[in-house]
Parts: structure tokens; C-alpha cells; sequence
């Protein structure tokens, strides 16, 4: 992780050994997030695994703190999707 | 609420929750339901709101394949665990092989590649990661196979067949001839394992008689991102749920050209006062060959569309884990991921 920008509220975050499957799922986490302005992330070059993520915010908030509601949403999501899907396994198993 | 009213918002809600195939092209596609971008909506992200919505229905359990549906999540995060699930769950499978004597037709390295192909019955979970520079292997990070056959002439075989499996004994190698060697400690670690390739009947190379393949083989945990042959599914993939509207009702032999237009059982004929109506029946069948807009009469009273957050994902996996276990391992692997850059946010100080 390394990030730089003029002031705290917009930052490229630099995510290394990333790719598209967790750029493009925290993009929509932090999309959902009102205070965010601007969001994005891109491939630098296909033979390199990083990425640049962008998250602007408005008002005076520093970008990180989207940054790590972003994190911790997503680990929710996968945490319920994880517990409703072994939950139906079992139903369907037992019926 | 004014018609007017009802008809711009069951406009926009379509613009939401559905990808409308066109004849010549796909509309809203994006997902855009983010906050801001339509007033009076609420769209913020809300982790109850989410759970309401959101299931997960299994559809058919096999051995090797699995269907299940997601109902309630996006785009972003269904193509995250099918990335996952063809690229980064980790498995066991062949990686250096110790050639000691191959006097078949089969070139050293194409055998090499032919059996790192091989799916391997072994969970990989119960294996660490080889570190990087270390050539030996310990007993917690490889498996060791050896497969070693010689291929004689029959003796008894009458004088003028001409059919291999008379006149040769192992002139097929196959993969059930691979066995297990334990290093170390690994009988005591391992004591009712029976490590061995998924498939008993995968051909290796024929030999005749005088060739022999002697080799040593050593099988690491690894990623499907590092190389295909470590990927644990024959293929993950999704599709989102057709839904087919008829704009006006068709009747009669209309009826029967749209009943032919779609895969079967997705239109079905019903007999209303004498008269033959058409009307959807099962549009989770629908493949969506677009046949519809090639006859004219027929092109404007249908609309079909997708619910652009209801995913019918298709697991199916080689054997070395069950289907089940793989989509588990793929979801803990994605809170992995987001576990590691939160430690490392705690960990470097911002500036």
C-alpha cells in the first residue's frame, strides 16, 4: 500500500498482487459510500500485478476512512454471503 | 400517483434492476445504483438493507458440479468469486518431475507437462506453501509420487494377432499406475490418507516392449493464477436471470412462431376461450438466441431483459475438492484479501 496526493481527501491508494477481483468489488463498496465523490482503479500494465485506486471525498473527511468502510463492508458481504450459503446447503442436504 | 408519474418511475426502476437486450445492442448495462445518482432513492450502502434482500437458493448438489442461485448482490463482488474460484483457490498438483530413465517416444518435458496436468486427490488445505528458493520440499509442503513401468512382450501371445493388448503387458500407462511414496514423517501425519490422482484411467504415454519411464515426482500447493494446472474447477461460471415480457398479448399462430423462437418450455400455449394464448412460463430455461428479432411481426411484443442482480452461477469442479467446499474457500479467500490491507492500514502510519 502506498499513497500520495496534494491533501488528505484525495489519495491513490498503490495495492499491490491485486487485480480486478478485489479492485473492482471495493470500488463498488466505496461507490456506495455518500461521502465519496470520486472512485476508481485501474490497471497500471497488464504484466504488472498492481493497481491505483482513487477515492476522492468531499467535504473534509480524510480518504482513508472510505477507504476502510470499504474493507470492512466487504468482509460483511462475504461473511453473510458465506453464512446464507452454507446455510442452504444444509437445508437442501437435509431435505 | 398521476400515470405520468407511475410510468417515469417503473421507467427508471427497469433502468436499475434490468439489462435490457435490444436487436442490435445491450442497454444499461452498468450498474449505476450509487448514492447521488437518482433522487429518492436511497442507495447508500446499508448492511441490513443488504442481508434483507439477499439469498442464496442451491439448486442441484452433485459429485462434481453444483448450481446455485445469488439473489441481492452485484456484479463486482459475483465476478470476484468466480475469479476466485477459477484462479485462486489453491491446489496440489504436479510440479517438478525427477526424470531417471524414460526410454518411451515421449519427450521428458511433454511428459512432465502431461502429468502436472493430473489432477491430484489431495487437500490442499492440509499442505503449507513451498517457500520460495527452497528446491529439497519438507513433509508439510510436498507429495511425493513415483511411477515406474517397463513394458515386456507376451510370451503366450498367439503368432499373428496384431492387437497390443494381447502382445504387450503395460504398454499403457495410466494414471492409476502412480503411486504414493511418504517422506518423512508424513505415515505418521497422514495415517488413513490415500493420496492418488483423482482419475484412474487418464493416459499417460504407450510404451512397447524395451521402454521404460522411471520417475519421481513432487506435488506442491499452488494457485491457478501461477498456472492453470492449479486450478481446482473444470469451469466456474455465472449467468444472470432471463425475463421475458410480453408487451401485448399474442394469440394464434403468433403464439406458435414465439413458442419456436425460445428454447422449449420457455413459452408455454395456453387454450383461453378457444383461442391459443402465449404466455412465459419458465424464463430460467431461455439460452436468449435472440430469435425473436429476426422475424418482423414478431419483434416489438416481446422485451427481453436480465435481473441484473440474480446470478445462476454453474460450479463445477475436477474432483480434488467437492464443488460445495470451493465456492466456501472462495469467499474466505476474498475476506482474506480485504483482511490483509486492513492489518497493513493499522499497521503503516498514514502521513
Amino acid at each position: 500500500v502506498q499513497a500520495d496526493g496534494t491533501d488528505g481527501n484525495c489519495v491513490t491508494f498503490v495495492l499491490h498482487d491485486e487485480d480486478h477481483t478485489l479492485g473492482n468489488s471495493l470500488r463498488y463498496m466505496v461507490m456506495k459510500n455518500p461521502d465519496v465523490e470520486f472512485c476508481g482503479y485501474c490497471i497500471t500494465h497488464p504484466s504488472e500485478s498492481k493497481i491505483n485506486f482513487r477515492i476522492q471525498t468531499r467535504g473534509a473527511i480524510p480518504a482513508v476512512e472510505p477507504f476502510r468502510k470499504g474493507l470492512n463492508d466487504l468482509m460483511g458481504v462475504c461473511q453473510h454471503v458465506l453464512n446464507t450459503f452454507e446455510v442452504s446447503l444444509f437445508l437442501k442436504s437435509s431435505r | 400517483q398521476l400515470p405520468v408519474a407511475m410510468a417515469a418511475k417503473r421507467s427508471t426502476d427497469e433502468m436499475r434492476d434490468r439489462v435490457v437486450l435490444g436487436e442490435f445492442g445491450v442497454r444499461n448495462v452498468h450498474t449505476t445504483d450509487f448514492p447521488g445518482n437518482y433522487p429518492g432513492y436511497e442507495d447508500a450502502w446499508d448492511q441490513r438493507r443488504f442481508e434483507e434482500v439477499f439469498r442464496v437458493d442451491v439448486i442441484r448438489e452433485e459429485e462434481c458440479a453444483l448450481e446455485f442461485d445469488m439473489v441481492g448482490i452485484d456484479a463486482a463482488i459475483a465476478n470476484a468469486f468466480r475469479r476466485i474460484l477459477l484462479a485462486e483457490v489453491p491446489t496440489m498438483a504436479v510440479e517438478k518431475v525427477f526424470v531417471y530413465n524414460n526410454t518411451s517416444i515421449v519427450q521428458d518435458e511433454i511428459l512432465a507437462h502431461r502429468l502436472g496436468l493430473i489432477p491430484i486427490r489431495a487437500d490442499p488445505r492440509l499442505f503449507e506453501y513451498r517457500n520460495q528458493g527452497d528446491e529439497e520440499g519438507t513433509e508439510i509442503d510436498t507429495l511425493q509420487f513415483q511411477l515406474k513401468i517397463k513394458c515386456s512382450r507376451n510370451p503366450q501371445a498367439a503368432k499373428e494377432s496384431s492387437d497390443p493388448n494381447e502382445l504387450y503387458f503395460n504398454h499403457k500407462v495410466y494414471s492409476k499406475h502412480m503411486t504414493w511414496v511418504p517422506l518423512g514423517n508424513q505415515t505418521d501425519l497422514f495415517p488413513d490418507a490415500d493420496f492418488r490422482p483423482v482419475h484412474d484411467d487418464i493416459l499417460i504415454a504407450l510404451l512397447r516392449p524395451g521402454q521404460e519411464i522411471d520417475v519421481l515426482m513432487h506435488c506442491v500447493k499452488g494457485i491457478g493464477k501461477d498456472h492453470a494446472k492449479f486450478s481446482p474447477v473444470a469451469t466456474a461460471s455465472y449467468r444472470l436471470l432471463p425475463d421475458i415480457t410480453l408487451l401485448q398479448p399474442v394469440e394464434d399462430e403468433a403464439a406458435e412462431k414465439l413458442q419456436k423462437c425460445f428454447s422449449p418450455g420457455v413459452i408455454e400455449i395456453q387454450n383461453i376461450k378457444g383461442k391459443k394464448v402465449a404466455r412465459v412460463a419458465n424464463a430460467r430455461l431461455d439460452t436468449f438466441s435472440r430469435e425473436v428479432f429476426r422475424h418482423e411481426g414478431l419483434k416489438n411484443l416481446v422485451r427481453l431483459a436480465r435481473v441484473r442482480n440474480h446470478y445462476i452461477f454453474s460450479v463445477e469442479s475436477t474432483g480434488i475438492l467437492p464443488p460445495d467446499v470451493l465456492v466456501s474457500e472462495a469467499i474466505k479467500i476474498l475476506m482474506g484479501k480485504c483482511q490483509r490491507f486492513l492489518n497493513e492500514l493499522d499497521s503503516v502510519p498514514m502521513e
